[in-house]
Formats: C-alpha cells, structure tokens, sequence
C-alpha cells in the first residue's frame, strides 16, 4: 500500500502537487507531470463536479471531477434527480485492493 | 519510405476451445507457409507477437517453432490494439530498410491479464470495462438522444454479418428484440451490446513493394497510418460522446493516404461494445455528430456490408491481440475481391480502427488495392 492508498484507507483523498511548479499531479505519481519535479500530499478538496452517470440494479455510479482535473469513478447515494454537471460532496473514501469513492449530492 | 503491403494472412477460429498460446499463434501461421507461393522460413526477417499474456520470449519461441531464425524478434503489447501496433511495428522496420518481410501473429486467451487495466486506480470499484462503456453510452443519449434501441441496431447488422464469417465466435443472428431483451448490465448496456473476451489467434505477412510479388499477385498497400495515445486513465479523455484518440488518429491516417472517410469502401471499427461503433461512426467521418444511429440504421436496413463485414468484435468475439490483425485481414481479404459472402463490391480502399482502454489510445490504418 502507497501513501495515497493508507490515506485513502483513512478516508483522506489525498493528490500529489509538484514542490516545484504547484501542479497538482492526477493520478497520484512520486514526478510532476509538467516538470518532472518532486511531489507532496495535499487534500482535495471535498466537492466535486459530476461528469456523467448510469445504474446498475439500485446502485448509481459515475464520472465525478474534484478541481477541475482530478476525475475519478465512484457511486452516489440518495442520488434522485441528478444533472449532469451539478455539485457532489465526498463522503466516504476507502481503499480495499481497489480505490472506493462514496459521493453524494449537495443540496 | 518505402512502400509496405500486405502479402499473406492466417486466422484461427475464435472460440472458447482451450489451446495454449504458442498453439494458437502456429496454427494462424500454418495457413501462410501453406498457402503462399515462393514463401520459406529463411524469408521471415522481423517476427512480432501481439499478446497480452505474460509469455516471456515469446516471439523468439513462436520463431524457433516456426523454424525461423529471424534478424529481430520481439513482442508488441498495447492492450486492446495490440495487433495494429505489431502492424505498424513491422511497417516500420520494412519501410526503413531494416527488413524485407515481417511476420505479425496475435493471440489470446479469454482469460487474458489484459482484459483489466489494473494501474487505472482512477477507475475505482468500478474496473470492469462495461462501466466506461456504460458512461459513454449515458454521455452519447444524454447529448444526442440516442436510443437503447438504437445502440441495439449495431448488435443486430454485426452478428448478423458474423454468420458469414466462418472463423466469428458467434454462429447465429440476434434480432433487435433478442438485444432489447438481454441480460442488463446497467442501465445503459445489455450482455448482447458487449464483445466476448475468447481465444483466438490471426496472423500477417507484410513484405515491402520490392519483393512482395515474389509472394502474390495481388498485394494490399499499407497507405496511411494514424496513431495516438491521450493516456492510460480512461477518465483523461474529456467529452466521452466522442473518442479523442480515435479523432486525431484518423486526421493522421487520411492526411498520410490523401484519402478520406468518403473515399473509404469497407472498414473495420472496434467496436468493443455497441455504443462504440456509433461514436467511431462519427469521429472517423462516416457521419456527423450525433448522426451514428441513423447511419447504423441505414445499413441495417439494406443489409449493407460496409461497415465490420465479418461482424465486429461483437459478432466475432475479441481475443485482444488478435482482433486488430484479424480486422486487418477482414479488409485485406475484401480489397483482393476474396471475401466471400462478407464481399463489399468493388473495395478499393479500406479502413481499419483499432483502440484499446476506453479509447485512451487509437490506431487507424488506410489499405489500398
């Protein structure tokens, strides 16, 4: 398990951000993506925009994007009326083999 | 450059029979030693295997038990479109001077480590390729208004096209009905919208223009390539009513070839699920945006051909590093007028689009007679 993974595993959703030219580097890398400088933790922040999303059974799953460029896929509860484009808060991270994002609407 | 054509090729059925790897790649090669004219092992200067199995050395391996001793031998992955980026490999090492004849052969297993991307974390719980399909699908009604039935359609024209493919996975038509009423997925995606993960094996001859006729009489130029990667992430490709990769991919390809989305007679499109064929429909420049479904519809309706003749992977199933040669062969076969009940009349010009992981990374080929 990485940094981010026992983050996770805290329910801290954590991204790296270049100490060199502040880019915030999805996915998480130990290199800057522009500039290849080296990286700390710091949170995202907790809202999110959605980006799409389906069903599956009861269950709603999605695109959501936090900052304008971190996306990832997550599901939604009290989901009902959703909009393409309206505002998400995440609830509950996770990290179990696999990342796990719990978002729900913001009201 | 020189210019490279396409001189051979050799299909195994696809299916669920097990066979190892090794097996499956020589029993695509046999046919071309068989069947071409002048063809021996001391011929073969470059070999590439496309596979996503964890077989080490193994075109090396496929050479030695193929009884060739090749200058360069090496294996091509790339997930899904591993079989045009084997192609494209062998163009290259040709069209430099660096060989003369290059053999590609892809296979797979339907229990292939390639089947899930594992490093994409970004996709969460949610690894399964059914679920970036589903969102594009959501992505695509939501826009365009397209119908379930309309993405049924698809299924419908490509298994119905696999009939006459006698190396497809599938064996039998499925009506529209069949496809509205199988197995949902999610809400946007049914069982008889997806390619079936199958074992399967497809290889290629490629030689350049100063000995392929040593070979055959009737040789299929490779004239345009396209390529481009956006990323491994699949949540990098912004718009997902539209494959990004796929766009660019094909700007190259036609500007290489001076050809055109209307110049094309017949293509191969990778459909992966349903939903895909209709976005690549249009981002390749069969139609405009948002107008996939009706193109789809149209040639359903007229039993036209042109479009995934030997079924897609839908009809055909999809051993992943098999599929972008076999795709390959489909339009080599219909460009030397040798398809069968698949032929498109009069094929001149053929297109093959071949991606992998939610379209992160596209290939396109043009082909000419």
């Amino acid at each position: 398990m990485n940094t981010f993974e026992q983050e996770l595993k805290n329910n801290n959703f954590v991204c790296s951000s270049c100490l060199k030219c502040n880019k915030l580097v999805w996915p998480p890398s130990d290199f800057c993506n522009s500039c290849f400088g080296g990286v700390t933790w710091r949170q995202v922040e907790k809202t999110a925009k959605l980006v799409e999303f389906s069903r599956q059974g009861n269950e709603v799953f999605c695109i959501a994007e936090f900052e304008g460029n971190i996306r990832i896929m997550g599901s939604i509860k009290n989901a009902s009326n959703l909009k393409v484009g309206q505002s998400l808060t995440l609830v509950k991270c996770d990290y179990d083999s696999k990342w796990k994002f719990i978002l729900e609407p913001v009201i | 450059m020189r210019k490279v054509g396409i001189a051979a090729s050799g299909l195994t059925e696809f299916s669920k029979n097990d066979s190892s790897v090794e097996s499956l790649m020589l029993s695509a090669i046999k046919p071309i030693f068989h069947e071409t004219k002048n063809l021996s092992q001391n011929d073969v200067d470059v070999v590439l295997t496309s596979t996503n199995a964890n077989n080490k050395y193994l075109a090396n391996i496929i050479s030695e038990l193929s009884g060739i001793s090749p200058r360069t031998a090496h294996t091509v992955e790339s997930l899904c479109n591993s079989g045009t980026n084997g192609i494209v490999s062998a163009y290259s090492y040709i069209a430099s001077g660096l060989a003369d004849v290059a053999l590609v052969v892809g296979a797979e297993k339907n229990d292939s480590p390639g089947l899930v991307l594992e490093w994409d974390k970004s996709r969460g719980a949610y690894t399964h390729p059914i679920y970036w399909a589903s969102m594009f699908a959501s992505a695509h009604m939501r826009r365009y208004g397209t119908t379930l039935e309309d993405v049924a359609y698809v299924g419908a024209k490509n298994h119905r096209n696999a009939v006459d493919n006698p190396y497809a996975y599938f064996k039998k038509m499925f009506s529209i009905d069949d496809i509205m009423k199988s197995k949902y997925l999610t809400e946007t995606l049914r069982l008889l919208d997806c390619s079936m993960p199958c074992n399967g094996a497809a290889a290629i001859l490629l030689a350049s223009d100063e000995i392929i006729k040593k070979f055959t009489d009737a040789p299929v130029w490779i004239s345009g390539i396209g390529q481009k990667s956006i990323s491994a992430g699949f949540t990098k490709n912004e718009d997902l009513t539209s494959m990004k990769s796929t766009v660019q991919s094909s700007i190259d390809a036609y500007h290489m070839s001076g050809k055109k989305a209307n110049n094309v007679d017949v293509a191969e499109l990778h459909d992966a699920f349903s939903i895909c064929e209709i976005i690549e429909l249009e981002d390749l420049g069969f139609a405009q945006k948002g107008m996939g479904t009706s193109y789809v519809k149209n040639l359903y309706d007229n039993n036209d051909k042109k479009i995934n003749p030997r079924g897609g992977l839908v009809g055909s199933g999809h051993p992943l590093g098999a599929t972008g040669i076999a795709q390959t062969i489909e339009i080599f076969q219909q460009l030397q007028g040798k398809a069968k009940k698949r032929q498109v009349d009069r094929a001149k010009t053929g297109l093959v689009h071949n991606m992998s992981a939610a379209a992160t990374s596209s290939t396109v080929l043009i082909l000419e007679s």
